[in-house]
């Protein structure tokens, strides 16, 4: 065993990366579920913004178009769920799944003949100055610029939700549907809006993964972070500030686990695989006292 | 005498089955009570929509104060200076005073101002209210003094109250009529909804009978009784219960020493209830809610099972069979609460009627659901207790509050059961249908059944019962015969003074 191949720095550095795919879908759902609807199909919206912003990537060479195309894709498929849950009223749990499923096959036939080709680099900023500051400056001012786009939706969203009336008529939405209708709120329309922001967030989150993180594509790349990303916000009881917490430490432990796989701990890698998950799990379990949006997953129908 | 705010001139709206508003036509002046009376499902919750612009009228035309008033939404009622406090309260429950009340209104000052504004208007119309409480945290009468002040920051010249008083304790009731005087004094006029005669005729000065959604009269309801109104409501003549002439017979419903723990946190424990109901009697159950008798429903409905000994039907004891295998031995309960424990809210008329039916009515034939018996009994239930409703494939959620009582209470009672345990069998019903439920629980009486009614309507159960006991803390007072009972007595028996039978036999 070698743990002074262990670089604490560069451990703390990378956690943030890992941690941004996750940060960007579940603060879009978190947007969904506190408007009171639970869309399961984050997993499918982010493997197909993985898939467009890569095409766009490539067919345009400009990462940021791709990153805009990978929001627009998500959004997109984030509108097919909004037509079949809000228009047709369809049950949100199984149009969720069946969506992270079409988005698993679409994205796999978008992406052939994308297979192996790598992406152009999408370069880190060094924040001058603050970035040359010793052991702060690597681990947070010296990354690529979807990391603070990261946190700076975290913050935009806690804002948005705590300050705003529009963030106070989202969250009445999410609390209770029939008395927002009753005062006159347009409740389909504002979850429309809402599923729309979580799909683009979730195509950014996946964009993330197949520009940044990998970067190339493969089928399915995205390989469970949209459930991870669901879960997280649950166990953060729908607070922006917390699901920071839970993504960065699903990230920090994800990577030393990683690290200590090639140190060659001697611990079952099954063991360390299945640890961010439980490390996750088990933080946001003991931190978690919040209640869920009173509507949450519940059909709205005006007539009643 | 008062010049006229709002006009209602020809309203009519229909949905599929139903006319809810047929050519309604009234006025209300400015400044004045205006009371809005009807049966359940006579139109005037629609009505009251209308005028809120959550129902567009099919035809007709509105005018407030001269000008033509056709809001599309409620935002351009409220605008308009229309205000409505809802039967059911429209309340997010997370969310805190302040944000409640700023969803409620078009041009919300910033939070801080705005928290300052409710602790004034609070103040001026005396109804004490903390802007920074949870709402989901408040009782009752404080969670519709948040409605009433969400309204009245915004100045209305009407505000509109659908059954205000019905979950109000007398002391609210007595905050929320003072404060309604002080907005009258001002000229704001009200249009107020609600089944207590009696405090209409304190509150109101003009009244508008709805019966079927048409206008049936006009009246002024301080020169007028109740009994007048409600005669009105009906369009016949108030029918008062009546109990046939007959003997009670032998003793059916044995329940012997009854104890029980406190099911959940909240709860009541038994203690030691011992009483004999016999064949044609109604035992009347009186006290003040929280005192057991949601337990006492469920040991006697078998949803809580006790020692076997305990409950005994015809010398059957039956303490430990669940509520199926009781209802074959020929006990049938009806529990208080309507949505969600004596109905299935998504469910339509004919499962709700299966579900407790089966057993009886012999709808399950080889373990086999028998569709056409169950809508057969469905619509009995339906026909036989006046339901409103366009037919039984409907879902119990859509019926209206005292609709769907009429329905559970039917159900249970077509079923001819040899003990029925009722639980608050009127509540939310208005005059008549009240009648029709209590005459159906005497006549079933009549015809034999042992009947156990637990009520907190003290004027109900003197109605109806032959024998009268109250349960305080879990524990059951020894019955006494109804019959000229006092309401002093009656007291005396819910206040706890459980040796007084003894008392009065030593005297």
């Amino acid at each position: 065993m070698d743990f002074s191949s262990i670089n604490p720095i560069l451990l703390l550095a990378s956690l943030m990366v890992a941690a941004t795919p996750i940060i960007l879908a579940a603060a879009g759902e978190l947007i969904v579920e506190r408007a009171g609807v639970l869309n399961l199909g984050v997993e499918g919206m982010m493997i197909t913004g993985a898939i467009t912003g890569f095409i766009a990537t490539v067919t345009t060479g400009s990462p940021w178009i791709g990153f805009a195309a990978a929001a627009a894709g998500g959004a997109g498929l984030s509108l097919l769920f909004a037509f079949l849950t809000q228009i047709l009223l369809s049950n949100q749990v199984a149009t969720g799944l069946a969506l992270t499923l079409f988005g698993l096959g679409l994205s796999a036939l978008l992406g052939q003949g994308y297979n192996g080709i790598k992406a152009p680099e999408f370069g880190k900023i060094d924040i001058p100055v603050i970035s040359d500051i010793p052991v702060i400056g690597p681990i947070l001012f010296s990354h690529d610029p979807m990391v603070y786009v990261g946190i700076g939706l975290i913050a935009g969203i806690w804002y948005f939700l705590k300050y705003s009336r529009a963030g106070l008529v989202l969250r009445a939405v999410g609390e209770n549907h029939e008395a927002a209708h009753a005062l006159g709120y347009h409740v389909i329309r504002i979850r429309i809006l809402a599923i729309m922001f979580g799909g683009a967030c979730a195509g950014l989150g996946g964009a993330y993964i197949s520009l940044v993180r990998v970067p190339q594509w493969t089928d399915g790349m995205t390989a469970g972070a949209g459930w991870i990303a669901l879960a997280i916000v649950v166990f953060a009881s729908w607070r922006p500030w917390r699901l920071l917490i839970g993504a960065y430490l699903f990230g920090g432990v994800t990577v030393l686990q990683l690290n200590f796989q090639a140190a060659g701990i001697a611990i079952p890698v099954e063991y360390l695989a299945m640890s961010p998950y439980i490390a996750t799990i088990l933080v946001l379990v003991l931190m978690s006292a919040g209640r869920a949006p009173g509507s949450l997953g519940k059909i709205f129908h005006a007539s009643r | 005498m008062t010049d006229t705010l709002l006009e209602l001139r020809g309203l009519t709206k229909a949905y599929p089955g139903v006319v809810a508003n047929s050519d309604v036509s009234f006025t209300i002046g400015k400044g004045e009570v205006h009371a809005l009376l009807g049966e359940n499902g006579a139109g005037k919750s629609t009505l009251v929509k209308t005028i809120y612009g959550l129902v567009k009228p099919d035809t007709g035309k509105m005018t407030l104060n001269g000008t033509a008033y056709e809001p599309s939404e409620p935002r351009a009622a409220r605008a308009a200076g229309v205000a409505m406090v809802f039967q059911h309260f429209s309340l997010f429950d997370a969310l805190d005073v302040a944000e409640n009340i700023a969803l409620g209104m078009e041009n919300p000052p910033a939070m801080a101002d705005l928290a300052a504004r409710i602790r004034e208007v609070s103040e001026q119309y005396g109804l004490p209210l903390d802007p920074d409480m949870v709402v989901g945290d408040l009782s009752a009468g404080e969670r519709q003094r948040v409605e009433i002040i969400r309204c009245l920051l915004q100045d209305p010249k009407l505000l509109i109250m659908d059954e205000p008083t019905s979950v109000l304790t007398p002391q609210e009731v007595e905050i929320l009529f003072k404060t309604l005087n002080i907005l009258r004094e001002e000229g704001t006029s009200i249009l107020y909804i609600s089944h207590k005669l009696e405090e209409i005729r304190t509150l109101c000065e003009h009244a508008t009978i709805l019966r079927h959604g048409k206008v049936v009269g006009n009246c002024d309801p301080r020169q007028t009784s109740a009994r007048e109104m409600a005669e009105m409501m009906v369009g016949a003549s108030l029918h008062v219960p009546e109990k046939a002439p007959h003997e009670a017979g032998e003793v059916v419903l044995s329940i012997r020493g009854l104890s029980a723990p406190a099911p959940h946190q909240f709860g009541t424990a038994l203690k030691n209830i011992t009483v004999d109901v016999r064949a044609g009697e109604v035992l009347g159950i009186g006290g003040v809610a929280g005192n057991g008798q949601d337990e006492l429903v469920a040991a006697l409905s078998g949803e809580m099972k006790t020692a076997a000994g305990m409950v005994v039907i015809d010398g059957r004891e039956i303490g430990r069979l669940g509520p199926n295998e009781r209802r074959a031995a020929g006990l049938c309960a009806a529990p208080e609460e309507r949505n969600g424990h004596a109905a299935a809210p998504d469910m339509s008329l004919t499962e709700n009627a299966l579900m407790t039916g089966a057993v009886r009515k012999k709808l399950v034939k080889n373990g086999l659901l028998d569709w056409p018996a169950a809508k057969v009994f469905a619509e009995e239930v339906i026909k036989a207790f006046d339901v409103r409703t366009p037919g039984a494939a409907n879902t119990a959620r859509s019926l209206s509050g005292g609709n769907l009582q009429k329905f559970v209470i039917g159900r249970e009672i077509m079923q001819k059961p040899r003990v029925l345990v009722i639980n608050q069998p009127t509540w939310g019903v208005d005059a008549s249908a009240a009648a029709s439920i209590r005459q159906a629980i005497l006549d079933l009486a009549v015809s034999g059944t042992a009947v156990v009614c637990i009520s907190q309507d003290l004027d109900e159960l003197r109605e109806i019962s032959d024998r009268f006991a109250a349960l305080n803390e879990g524990k059951l007072t020894p019955p006494r015969p109804a019959k000229g009972l006092t309401i002093d007595e009656i007291g005396l028996m819910l206040g706890g003074a459980h040796d007084m039978e003894v008392a009065h036999v030593d005297a």
